[in-house]
């Protein structure tokens, strides 16, 4: 009770009620990740249960257009599956790879970056080494890389079933630099106060002053940092998938749903790759504009 | 200041060294190369005898060493996909990834900056906010997104514009450019336009943002006081000021010009590196994968070497600094 009447009284919700734009993007957010979540339930179709999918529903347009189906809502694919229930389906599995990978980079950057700044030394030069070298190249560029190499460690054909947690493992290790920077930087400011020095002379461990002392001292910065990297998760598991390297057909995210859809573009089928397209492109922009408002609203400095 | 350059030219010698090394783990380590290059059906000797042909038993340092000597002259054997040698795939595909960085960069400088000056002049006006909005959607649209529209909209209805390709090339000794003819520049069109995209709207962020602080600076107001037009305030005095930033991000932004070729070049099937390179990933051919990553980090080291050395000369700071160390 008394959480809630902090929450209701704080600074956060006040500003979250006079952003409109972060209100529209949390309410996008929300719905997208409802129908998400509620997927099975909710969807009118199962699009990978194939026993119920009929070629010849192919390629119907949306429900307005002349030759649309009742049944399908925004059109149906190449395969005879509901765009709709696609889309439900597709959110599902593109947040689920963006929360994982955004999870896994957390774990590593914020680790590596209390390791660093607790303990300095080489240490901290060798992964702010390593910072600096992999911060040479676009975070895209890296995660093509570790997702080649994973494919080639895997061997060609048996990358299938497991291409999930290689986007993950490849997103997720070419997003922990900043984490690893920030972390690092305000951890070397928290190792000087007192709460540290009296932490270590009631003989706690150091790994016991870094992850409960020190860490939720650091954390603030981490989570804005977060839902801004949680936007260019999406935005790179759909790039992947798009380019090929992602998720398969077989069980699509919304940017696998674009490549696949984007072959019927040329023959005016242009709702199998609109819809889906719509999906990601709000999921992501709405994500954008919270993450934005929540750096603003967190830190007036640095509006 | 010597310091400071032999620290800087220390820092990039050790990326490329530490990238190499990585490509040599990838080339080595990663998958048997003997496997990746034959068929099932050839025989234990023969894969033995290719084994030592290649050099794939001597120790590791004998084969780092000649791995490091052949990146030095950019020999990264044969790719595993094509059967040909990397080098020659990969000189053959450059030209069209250049070209099209170039004009996707001319593209962006050319727009960006008027738009920026416009806007950071301007910034109440109608139009400046509606670049504000737009260029928050175009910021978080993924490129491939914006790429499929504009082939929706310019090749399949419109049906002005070509949607995959070069169109007609010319060769000029062993350049093949696309500058020359009509189709070329067209297919160019598109594409580079996708790619632009996102360094139009940085670019032009970041001279808006530049542009406001100049505005409120004491000479700009003194330029106003004697009198100088409009125009010559805008351009001659304050836009002038705000270059030096926008010069060096346009130079660090080449960088992922290039490395988001890569998906420009998937969307519209433009035979140029970063498509070899997505194949390359797709296939696990890491003869290629090691060039190109060589390649990238050679273009990013350098031209992150020359901003830093071109601050060393535009700003003083730097240079009383080390001279202080």
């Amino acid at each position: 009770m008394n959480r809630l009447r902090r929450i209701l009284g704080s600074d956060l919700l006040w500003s979250f009620t006079r952003s409109p734009g972060a209100m529209i993007a949390a309410t996008v957010a929300f719905g997208l990740c409802l129908c998400a979540l509620f997927a099975p339930l909710i969807a009118p179709q199962n699009p990978f249960d194939l026993a119920s999918l009929d070629l010849m529903d192919a390629r119907d347009p949306p429900v307005w257009l002349s030759g649309g189906d009742h049944r399908f809502l925004l059109g149906s694919d190449s395969q005879g599956r509901d765009i709709l229930s696609a889309i439900f389906f597709g959110a599902r599995i593109s947040i689920g790879v963006s929360l994982a990978s955004v999870a896994l980079a957390l774990v590593i950057g914020v680790s590596l970056g209390l390791v660093a700044g607790y303990f300095g030394g080489r240490v901290e030069a060798i992964v702010m080494r390593a910072a600096d070298v992999q911060l040479t190249f676009p975070a895209i560029l890296t995660a093509l890389l570790i997702n080649g190499a994973a494919r080639a460690v895997l061997g060609p054909g048996r990358v299938a079933g497991s291409e999930f947690w290689v986007l993950v493992i490849s997103i997720g290790l070419s997003f922990w630099v900043q984490y690893a920077r920030t972390v690092r930087a305000s951890t070397l400011v928290e190792r000087h106060k007192d709460y540290v020095a009296a932490a270590r002379l009631i003989g706690a461990s150091a790994p016991r002053i870094m992850f409960t002392h020190v860490l939720p001292n650091v954390l603030g910065p981490v989570l804005v940092i977060a839902t801004i990297n949680l936007a260019l998760a999406i935005i790179t598991e759909a790039t992947l998938s798009f380019l090929g390297v992602g998720l398969p057909p077989s069980q699509p995210s919304l940017g696998t749903l674009v490549r696949t859809g984007n072959d019927y573009l040329m023959s005016g089928e242009w709702w199998i790759v609109f819809f889906p397209g719509v999906a990601l492109a709000a999921l992501a922009l709405s994500v954008n504009i919270i993450g934005d408002w929540l750096r603003d609203a967190l830190n007036p400095r640095l509006r | 200041m010597l310091h400071y350059v032999l620290k800087r030219i220390g820092g990039a010698i050790l990326v490329l060294v530490v990238v190499a090394l990585i490509a040599f783990v990838l080339f080595r380590f990663v998958g048997d190369p003997i496997n990746q290059m034959v068929g099932q059906d050839v025989s234990v000797a023969d894969r033995e005898r290719l084994r030592q042909m290649l050099g794939l038993d001597d120790s590791i340092v004998v084969q780092l060493a000649r791995f490091l000597w052949n990146a030095l002259h950019f020999d990264f054997g044969v790719s595993y996909q094509f059967k040909e040698k990397v080098t020659t795939l990969v000189a053959a595909r450059f030209p069209a990834t250049f070209e099209l960085s170039l004009a996707a960069s001319i593209f962006a400088i050319v727009v960006g900056i008027p738009v920026g000056a416009y806007t950071g002049i301007r910034p109440k006006a109608l139009m400046s906010r509606a670049f504000m909005a737009l260029s928050l959607i175009g910021v978080s649209l993924p490129t491939f997104l914006i790429g499929i529209l504009l082939i929706y909209v310019f090749a399949v209805r419109l049906q002005w514009l070509p949607s995959y390709g070069r169109g007609e090339t010319v060769q000029i000794g062993f350049w093949r450019t696309g500058f020359l003819t009509k189709s070329g520049l067209a297919a160019l069109v598109m594409p580079s336009i996708t790619l632009g995209l996102f360094q139009l709207t940085l670019i032009a962020r970041l001279v808006r943002a530049e542009m406001l602080e100049v505005m409120r600076a004491d000479f700009i107001r003194f330029a106003r006081a004697r009198g100088l037009s409009e125009r010559a305030v805008n351009f001659r005095h304050a836009l002038k000021n705000t270059l030096v930033p926008v010069v060096t991000i346009i130079g660090l932004q080449i960088g992922s010009i290039v490395a988001f070729s890569i998906i420009t070049e998937t969307v519209f099937q433009w035979p140029g590196m970063g498509l070899l390179f997505i194949t390359s990933v797709q296939n696990a051919d890491i003869p290629v994968m090691a060039a190109y990553l060589m390649m990238v980090a050679i273009i990013f080291v350098t031209i992150n070497l020359t901003v830093d050395l071109l601050y060393l000369a535009i700003d003083p700071r730097i240079r009383l600094g080390s001279a202080q160390a």
